[in-house]
């Protein structure tokens, strides 16, 4: 057996002094050539365990207990110099942000070639040779002159693969990925995953393949390992995982990526919100170009484009926070005024935002009585008992006990704050909420919740919702009307079902494709279908 | 975050600290009660040790008790730099905030005044002022307080334009807020670990500014005692042997020594803080 | 690179008009301020003689505007223009004590800046260890003293009680390196002592920032040992904010430099801009505010133009 990992346990420290367990008691076996996913949400303990492969754990955590064997020779506890010989020369790491883990300082060259000189392992020559042999394989361009760029020079798909270079170029048995491509937008993760599964397979090293991504995993790894709270829930074939998951949390994982919410069909209604022929601008730099697009009442418009495609800025400009160039903003029959200043309290109050980042989004140093009383003491002049009852309504709304009133964001969850979020919006009781990428930064589970949360929002008062995002699970999930943007137009629009099935708009239908679908194959039939 | 789980985390040398601050500030509040002799008349032979019979920490050049002058001059010293640390963050703290939260072109002008000020060392600026001035309290106050004041913006504004930019502002702008709200309800809560490290910074700065001023016969005019200008009126002792400008610098040091360890303490935890977002 | 250039050029600008607004500022601070300027300089008990001879002197009469325009271009060329307690041209006074002053600094940082670049260096890489706990609660202590507390201290520690040194630095003109550098021995080591804490508390700080990056943890992951790791991926990268911390911490020394000479009675500009201040000098006080602010500006320039030379990415532009 190549890797063997026993009864593996990792403490660390909290930000009090407190010990904490990360991972408890988990084994797991790889062999030569077999890839393993270790696949969970955030503090599921997945890129400790991927790290302890290397007999390496952060600053501020420790072994704790167990042992992490390679080829029988233990590393819990190996003095450094045998831990130095095999970093990077057996066991090879792949970091998350490769634009991060690159040393700024340094040519990429200099840095892939600096493990083979550390490691004896020839001339330099050689080493360069087989770095460009690999950068070609990888699909990077131009080989033979790519190493010379620095860092920063070349983009971070390009980094990504780049990095897999710096992997591979020792040969090493074991490869351990740290969620290489979730930095990525999905056209170019496509790319990577290729290049790094077909450069594995080729050297026939063995993976631990770590991600939050089940379908990504899916396409790399022959069997997978589901953790929670950093302890085992289930380990099995790839196939068996997706297609008979024994453990309920698998299933809800499974079942979460599948997209499997009720929906209801969208009626011909009145328009809440149009937005016509906007040209936008960060100083000289134009981001929107004509941008048109309606919401009707209680209807879902979706959003989608990957990052750059100017749907942040769209948002920017529908709130007033970013005055358009040129082109208008009609909402509820009015035309709103271009900026902020101008904008009626009453008209502030029917449009509302939702954001991202649940931990800025609210004021860590409000109760939630305050932060979600406000909009009703500002907008409804609500003050004393009532003001308390309507927040405990409220709260029922997005199914937190009352007593909540009193606790400060800190003591929340992101679930839990998210929901605060929506609270806050509602409170205004608002026609249209922009919802400005509201699950992105949740994990799966969680992000289904509020989802659901959201659709039962809509169906119980009618409300409207222009829904920000890269996610097409989402699109499939929430949305009546899909807008596809990319670098500031709006490429593609119409309804759903037309938009999300064939014959697609070019882009669309890339961006459809490039996004990993459920199974093994998925990978393997998308390239046959390119070449 | 209450106020003694902070003190259940210090770590002794703080406790330590936080000790010798509550001490100075006693001494501060009280210390014209406790001296045993009047601050300005001489009451015995010029220049006794330290240790002399009745004078436990001996007199100085003019023969007056070093130690009633010592506590005189915790009072005059330590309220002073207060009343400036006060007067700076009023001042400076209210202006940062708007500014940032403003933001536009008012916030670039007051910027570039707060920059060229804060590119002349304070030292050199008091100096000037006072020369030109004189040194009277009130003088000597606004001055400091207004150098103090530069830096205490200058932090401020820092502090606030990270705030402005997360979400929660954000959503209060939108929801049509008023500048004044944004500043007090939404920016100054989550400023105050910081502003609460920075007034100790900000006091020792300007504690030490002045006694630097009374020291080079700037600031406090005698007879009235205080550290600095005790540390000036007593320097020829040492060439005799006599340690007696070390007391009252001793003192000075001491204090600032103390504060700085709150300050290091209530910085850590600020960062920390910040870290876990 | 044009972005490098650009940077630059417009850091260098920036640095002209802060100097251009300082000059302002000097000079509204000595001659525009509330109260006859001539009667400030003599006293209230002048003779109205005396004061309209003074007002004569310094041309008290004309516009604000053109004495300001009459000072400043006597700057650009050199020219600060006598001196009202001796007579004597300001710069044959200034010059001579500028050159002690330097001298004295430059001793003090040349023991300040690689003590502090070591101990710096030493604490971020034994980081929460007892040496770095150590060092950390010396140098807080060293930054909170006033400089006068560890003149006076090394005064009474080292030429009283001990006599291995002098008290009070004079500095006599047949005096050779060897005699000059044990006259100012004390003040020197009183300013290395205040800045040496400053520095190594940020050297220390950008260290740890470098360290901390996820660079470092794949070089780590690659097998490289400790040493490469120190000397190949921290130090290019630390390289620039610790340049940047230096220079910015000789504009500290510049400053901390007034209070140690008044303490050893050492003949250079902080203790000509002290003993003008007493007499009322101010077109002394004037040239010796501007001399400060020119070296304490510039440094502070300085410092900003490395960080930009020392970051890679403005350096290999894409």
């Amino acid at each position: 057996m190549l890797l063997q990992i026993e009864n593996l346990r990792i403490d660390g420290t909290d930000v009090d002094g407190n010990s904490v367990e990360i991972v408890k008691n988990v084994s797991l076996e790889v062999d030569r050539g077999q890839v393993l996913g270790l696949i969970g949400e955030s503090g599921a303990g997945k890129s400790t365990i991927g790290l302890a492969a290397l007999g390496y754990v952060r600053p501020g955590c420790h072994f704790a207990g167990g042992s992490v064997r390679l080829d029988g020779q233990e590393l819990v506890g190996a003095p450094v110099g045998q831990l130095l010989d095999i970093r990077g020369r057996r066991v090879a790491y792949v970091a998350q942000s490769a634009a991060a883990a690159f040393n700024p300082a340094h040519r990429l060259l200099d840095q892939i070639c600096e493990v083979h000189r550390r490691h004896g392992l020839g001339p330099r020559a050689a080493a360069e040779r087989f770095a460009v042999e690999l950068f070609g394989k990888l699909g990077l361009p131009d080989p033979e002159r790519f190493g010379q760029r620095y860092p920063h020079q070349v983009s971070g798909g390009q980094l990504q693969r780049a990095m897999t270079v710096m992997a591979l170029i020792t040969k090493p048995d074991l490869v351990v990925f740290d969620e290489p491509t979730t930095a990525l937008d999905v056209t170019t993760q496509i790319e990577v995953l290729a290049a790094m599964r077909r450069a594995i397979r080729e050297q026939g090293a063995a993976a631990l393949y770590v991600t939050h991504d089940l379908a990504v995993v899916a396409q790399m790894a022959d069997r997978i390992l589901v953790l929670r709270h950093g302890a085992a829930v289930e380990l099995g074939e790839t196939r068996q995982i997706l297609e008979q998951p024994r453990e309920d949390y698998t299933k809800a994982l499974v079942s979460v990526r599948r997209g499997e919410h009720e929906r209801h069909g969208g009626h011909e209604r009145s328009v809440v919100l149009a937005v016509d022929r906007v040209d936008a601008a960060y100083g000289a730099q134009q981001v929107l170009f004509d941008v048109s697009l309606r919401v009707e009442r209680a209807a879902t418009v979706a959003v989608v484009g990957e990052s750059g495609s100017g749907k942040s800025t769209l948002a920017r400009v529908i709130t007033g926070l970013l005055p358009p160039r040129s082109g208008q903003v009609r909402f509820g029959g009015e035309v709103l005024s271009n900026d902020l200043a101008g904008r009626s309290k009453e008209q502030r109050r029917r449009l509302q935002l939702i954001y991202q980042m649940p931990d800025v989004a609210v004021n860590p140093r409000q109760t939630v009585q305050e932060i979600i009383g406000r909009p009703l003491t500002f907008y409804l002049g609500m003050r004393g008992d009532a003001l308390r009852r309507r927040v405990k309504d409220l709260l029922a709304r997005i199914e937190l006990p009352a007593h909540f009133a009193d606790r400060f964001p800190g003591e929340l969850s992101g679930g839990q704050k998210q929901r605060i979020s929506i609270a806050r919006a509602l409170a205004a009781e608002p026609e249209l909420i922009i919802c400005d990428e509201v699950t992105s930064a949740l994990d799966p589970l969680v992000a289904d919740e509020i989802l659901n949360l959201l659709l039962r929002l809509q169906e119980e008062s009618g409300l409207s919702y222009l829904f920000i995002t890269h996610d097409l699970a989402t699109v499939r999930a929430i949305a009546h009307e899909v807008v596809v943007m990319q670098r500031g137009r709006v490429v593609d629009s119409g309804a759903k079902d037309e938009v999300m099935a064939p014959p697609f708009h070019d882009y669309t239908g890339k961006l459809i494709r490039s996004v990993p679908e459920m199974r093994t194959d998925w990978l393997d039939e998308v390239l046959a279908g390119r070449a | 975050m209450t106020a003694a789980l902070l003190l259940r985390r210090m770590p002794w040398i703080t406790r330590l600290g936080l000790l010798l601050v509550l001490l100075f500030a006693f001494l501060a509040a009280f210390g014209p009660w406790l001296a045993p002799y009047p601050e300005a008349e001489p009451v015995a032979d010029v220049w006794q040790p330290i240790g002399t019979a009745g004078f436990p920490l001996g007199t100085d050049t003019l023969g007056r008790d070093m130690l009633s002058r010592l506590l005189f001059g915790a009072q005059r010293s330590i309220g002073l730099a207060l009343v400036i640390t006060v007067l700076s963050f009023a001042v400076g703290s209210v202006c940062g905030f708007l500014a940032a939260i403003a933001g536009g072109w008012a916030d670039q002008v007051a910027s570039r005044i707060v920059d060229v000020f804060m590119s002349f060392p304070a030292l050199i600026l008091a100096l000037l002022v006072l020369s030109v001035m004189g040194s009277s309290l009130p003088v000597l106050v606004l001055t400091l307080a207004f150098i103090d004041g530069t830096r205490v913006f200058r932090l401020a504004r820092a502090v606030a334009v990270d705030l402005n930019v997360m979400e929660f502002v954000e959503a209060a702008r939108l929801r049509g807020e008023g500048i004044w709200w944004i500043a007090r309800k939404e920016i100054l809560p989550n400023a105050l670990p910081m502003l609460l490290a920075e007034f100790g910074v900000r006091f020792c700065f300007s504690f030490l500014l002045i006694s630097a001023l009374s020291f080079l016969g700037l600031g406090i005019q005698p007879p009235a005692a205080d550290w600095g200008g005790m540390v000036k009126d007593n320097a020829q002792a040492i060439a005799f042997g006599l340690p007696a400008p070390l007391l009252p610098a001793g003192c000075i040091a001491l204090l600032t020594i103390s504060v700085n360890l709150v300050v290091d303490f209530l910085l850590d935890q600020a960062s920390r803080r910040s870290r876990r977002g | 690179m044009p972005d490098l250039v650009r940077l630059i050029g417009k850091r260098l600008l920036f640095g002209l008009l802060t100097l251009f607004a300082v000059s302002v500022l000097v000079f509204i601070g000595t001659e525009l301020l509330p109260g006859d300027l001539a009667e400030v300089i003599l006293g209230q008990t002048a003779t109205p003689e005396a004061v309209a001879a003074i007002r004569a002197k310094l041309n008290l009469g004309d516009p604000a505007v053109l004495r300001y325009w009459r000072w400043f271009s006597g700057v650009l060329v050199g020219d600060f223009g006598n001196s009202l307690a001796s007579g004597r041209p300001i710069t044959t006074v200034l010059l001579p004590r500028l050159q002690a002053t330097l001298f004295l600094a430059a001793t003090a940082a040349v023991i300040a800046v690689p003590l502090a670049i070591a101990l710096g260096l030493l604490s971020a890489l034994w980081r929460d260890r007892t040496f770095d706990k150590t060092t950390s609660a010396a140098t807080l202590a060293a930054i909170s003293m006033p400089e006068f507390f560890i003149g006076y201290l090394l005064v009474y520690v080292f030429a009283v009680q001990l006599g291995w040194f002098p008290a009070i630095s004079r500095i006599s003109p047949s005096a050779n390196f060897g005699q000059k550098l044990w006259a100012i021995a004390l003040p020197a080591l009183t300013l290395t002592l205040v800045t040496t804490g400053h520095m190594m508390r940020m050297t220390r700080a950008a260290v740890v920032q470098v360290l901390s990056a996820p660079y470092i943890e794949m070089a780590e992951l690659k097998g490289t040992p400790r040493r490469a790791i120190i000397f190949r991926h921290a130090l290019p990268n630390a390289i620039g904010p610790i340049a940047n911390v230096v220079v910015l911490n000789l504009a500290f020394l510049v400053v901390g430099v007034i209070l140690v000479e008044v303490v050893f009675v050492y003949p250079g500009m902080g203790q000509l801009m002290v003993d003008a201040v007493s007499k009322r000098d101010i077109p002394l006080i004037q040239a010796c505010a501007i001399v400060f602010a020119i070296t304490y500006v510039g440094l502070n320039m300085l410092a900003d133009i490395v960080s930009i030379l020392a970051n890679p990415r403005l350096r290999h532009p894409r």
